[in-house]
């Protein structure tokens, strides 16, 4: 593991170890471990990967297959900020790809992609479920409705800040 | 005990929480304190109303007055005359809950978006506060597990579901009673009951209102679904993206467990049944029953080959039954009220009500549970409130990636599964989107096409190549590179795909293309003929056009134009240089004298 920030590391590790260790007899414990391991350090990286491996006895493959196949789970480090922009249908017919477009204009960075100072990632998502107020976007757990194209900047420059 | 005089229920639900009503109600609660009305006034956070376009919405019992779009600067307006004087503030007051006199309340029944709805599976969402189970019980919550557990038979309780016609609210249509009795029949050991509450459908949000607004329904059905069929472990595998769906599942299986609901020896009648919430982690297909399984497994949501089916060898090799959160909603009040009471709603095939999640293109966005049987008509017009801005209908998407779109020539189709069915689209889990004439129907066949290409597991060749070419071809289309043979080969493959998929994701894939192909074939032959978008939707198809008559020469579009490339005189006509243009419609919207077109 990484040296720069070992304390920190560490108590991740610790925290790790306890997933492990109170889930490892539960049938099919194998998910919700990987997601207790993301919360923790934000994503998955390949030393935690194989840690979960050894300890559970199986293939590190096995762990990468379910890694790369649910769109949950992250292989790289995400931005500060994740702006999940609503691409369910009724956000899509009342123009979300047009807020979506107006944010990878104002970020710089094409959707599932995290600015260079690694302050946003932009992500285009499944339906969020409100969509009572379409289009929607989230940032973090902070949600915008109803949105247009031209407030886009203005919510960027709120978090800039 | 505190004598309560008024109750205020604030909607809790994601729609109004994401319009910041948790602020309201903290501005409530301490602006009662410091009137000391604390302890005569209740602050209750409820589940979902439906209405969510006028949220925050809360309503004061016991008048029963509908507040909408309340922030949290009113607050204290209604404390100081609603609840302090006992005079309603009208001009809160949601638009269509006053009487035609404008001074008397209408009971909320009344209310045109409530009027023709029937309450079943969203009975206590904005009447209890989900995260307390003695308001579950006080409106006969945990009845029906009483009366099942030592009152009925497991095959009276099957017999019971069988006879009241229940069908599997989460688009398929099964009779629920039905796979209760092949599960019981399968002999084992161990057996599991499932709960599917991973609503990937966009535009369906029902699951996710149940689950945020009456958890405990959902629970007490899946113990008496366990009873019947002989289990003792459940299951509910609901989506990540639901923070608050999630935490008040946890809240009320602990709650649960504390009163004796769930665990051993549940009422003293030797019966034991728990059950788990697991996360799923965004892959559209685990919503199918097989793939849902896998993940619960901890393995990659990929969907098996049935047979077996999962009532025969389900989870962890068991037999197993998988209902989703709707149709477990129903489960309780059948129980209790018998299968007679639930027939006498909806039509002769299709039991009971559906909740539709109406969303798009319509006035009253919001959940509405209807009666089976219900028009179309009656759902857009008259409960959603009709379109925005007087513009036509065009379309209304039901059933999702799976669905298709219905024309305006069915909108009295009375909705229920094997109607839908007949005309192409499908029930679902009842999102309804509402489109209109600015929508393209090209567009959208390839939005949905979009999502499941993105989603298709990849197990199987027929969606996942398949799908993918049907894409493309979509692709060229809304692009104007669509070629003579384009729709022809769509026709094909939606065809062999529909046949020879793994599993319902894929076999249903090719429907919004086969629907709208059905009925807005004219919308393609356009695209690809004509190189034109009817709707004014696909970019690459569009030109702006300046009418020379209509044109004053006031300049506003040229000082507008992202790419300058509007060119006139003052107080002459403008002309756009199509070549530069970007196609950004920013001049329409700001032309005053409606002098630019599209097409």
């Amino acid at each position: 593991m990484c040296c720069c920030n070992c304390n920190n590391n560490m108590d991740k590790h610790t925290a790790l170890q306890q997933v492990i260790d109170e889930l490892r007899n539960e049938p099919g414990c194998l998910m919700p471990i990987m997601q207790r391991a993301q919360d923790i350090y934000g994503y998955l990286p390949e030393e935690v990967m194989n840690h979960i491996a050894k300890e559970l006895d199986i293939p590190v493959s096995d762990i990468y297959g379910v890694a790369t196949f649910y769109a949950q789970f992250n292989l790289e480090p995400k931005g500060k900020y994740i702006i999940s922009v609503c691409l369910g249908t009724a956000c899509y017919v009342k123009g979300a790809q047009l807020v979506l477009d107006e944010l990878e204009k104002v970020l710089g960075v094409p959707a599932g992609k995290t600015t260079p100072d690694g302050v946003f990632t932009l992500n285009a998502t499944r339906c969020l479920g409100a969509c009572g107020l379409a289009p929607v976007i989230m940032v973090n757990d902070d949600v915008y409705g109803r949105l247009t194209p031209d407030q886009v900047a203005g919510i960027i420059a709120k978090y800039r800040e | 005990m505190d004598l309560i005089r008024s109750h205020v229920m604030v909607c809790g639900g994601t729609g109004c929480t994401s319009s910041n009503s948790a602020a309201v109600i903290a501005e409530f609660e301490k602006l009662l304190a410091e009137k000391g009305l604390d302890r005569e006034v209740k602050v209750v956070r409820t589940g979902c109303f439906g209405l969510c376009e006028a949220g925050p919405v809360c309503i004061v019992y016991p008048e029963g007055c509908f507040y909408a779009h309340v922030k949290t600067e009113d607050v204290a307006r209604i404390v100081e005359e609603h609840l302090v004087k006992g005079r309603i503030v009208k001009d809160l007051l949601y638009k269509g809950a006053m009487e035609e006199d404008k001074q008397t309340v209408k009971s909320l029944d009344k209310v045109d978006f409530y009027k023709k709805q029937k309450r079943v599976a969203l009975r206590n969402c904005g009447v209890i506060d989900p995260e307390n189970i003695e308001e579950y019980i006080a409106f006969d919550g945990y009845a029906a597990l009483g009366k099942v557990l030592t009152e009925m038979s497991p095959d009276d309780v099957i017999q019971t579901i069988l006879d009241s016609g229940l069908r599997g609210r989460g688009g398929g249509g099964f009779p629920t009673g039905l796979k209760w009795k092949f599960a019981k029949a399968s002999v084992s050991e161990k057996k599991y009951v499932c709960c599917n509450a991973d609503e990937g459908d966009p535009g369906a949000f029902m699951d996710r209102s149940i689950l945020e607004g009456d958890p405990h329904a959902v629970i007490e059905a899946m113990a008496i679904a366990a009873y019947a069929i002989g289990a003792d472990q459940g299951y509910v595998y609901c989506r990540a993206e639901y923070p608050i769906a999630v935490k008040r599942l946890q809240i009320a299986i602990k709650q649960a467990r504390e009163y004796g609901l769930l665990g051993k020896n549940i009422f003293g009648t030797g019966f034991n049944f728990d059950m788990d919430v697991r996360l799923g982690a965004g892959a559209f297909v685990c919503g199918e029953e097989t793939a849902l399984m896998n993940s619960i497994e901890g393995m990659r949501g990929e969907p098996r080959p049935r047979p077996p089916f999962p009532a025969v060898k389900g989870l962890f090799g068991k037999p197993t039954i998988l209902n989703n959160v709707e149709t477990y909603a129903n489960v309780p009040q059948i129980i209790v009220k018998g299968a007679d009471w639930f027939k006498t709603m909806g039509t002769a095939k299709s039991a009971g009500t559906k909740v539709f999640a109406l969303g798009g293109k319509i006035n009253n966005t919001g959940l509405v549970e209807v009666p089976m049987g219900t028009t179309l008509r009656e759902v857009i017009y008259d409960i959603g409130g009709g379109i925005p801005g007087g513009k036509a209908f065009k379309a209304a998407q039901t059933g999702g990636p799976s669905g298709g779109c219905i024309p305006a020539s069915e909108l009295d189709i009375e909705i229920d599964y094997d109607n839908l069915v007949a005309i192409g689209s499908m029930m679902g889990s009842g999102g309804m989107i509402v489109m209109d004439e600015d929508n393209c129907m090209v567009d959208i066949a390839r939005f949905f096409l979009d999502f499941t290409v993105d989603e298709s597991c990849g197990k199987c060749a027929p969606c996942r190549i398949g799908t993918k070419r049907m894409l493309e071809i979509l692709e060229r289309i809304v692009e104007g590179k669509g070629e003579d043979g384009d729709i022809e080969k769509l026709e094909t493959l939606a065809e062999s795909i529909k046949t020879t998929a793994l599993c319902g994701l894929g076999q249903t894939a090719p429907n919004p293309v086969l629907s709208t192909l059905k009925y807005y074939r004219h919308e393609y032959e356009a695209h690809i003929y004509e190189k034109r978008c009817p709707a004014g939707q696909c970019k690459a198809l569009l030109t702006y056009k300046i009418d020379p008559d209509k044109c004053k020469g006031c300049t506003l579009c040229a000082r507008q134009c992202p790419a300058g490339c509007i060119s006139g005189k003052v107080r002459e006509p403008h002309v756009i240089d199509t070549a530069k243009c970007l196609k950004c419609g920013a001049c329409m919207e700001k032309c005053k004298f409606g002098a630019i077109s599209r097409g």
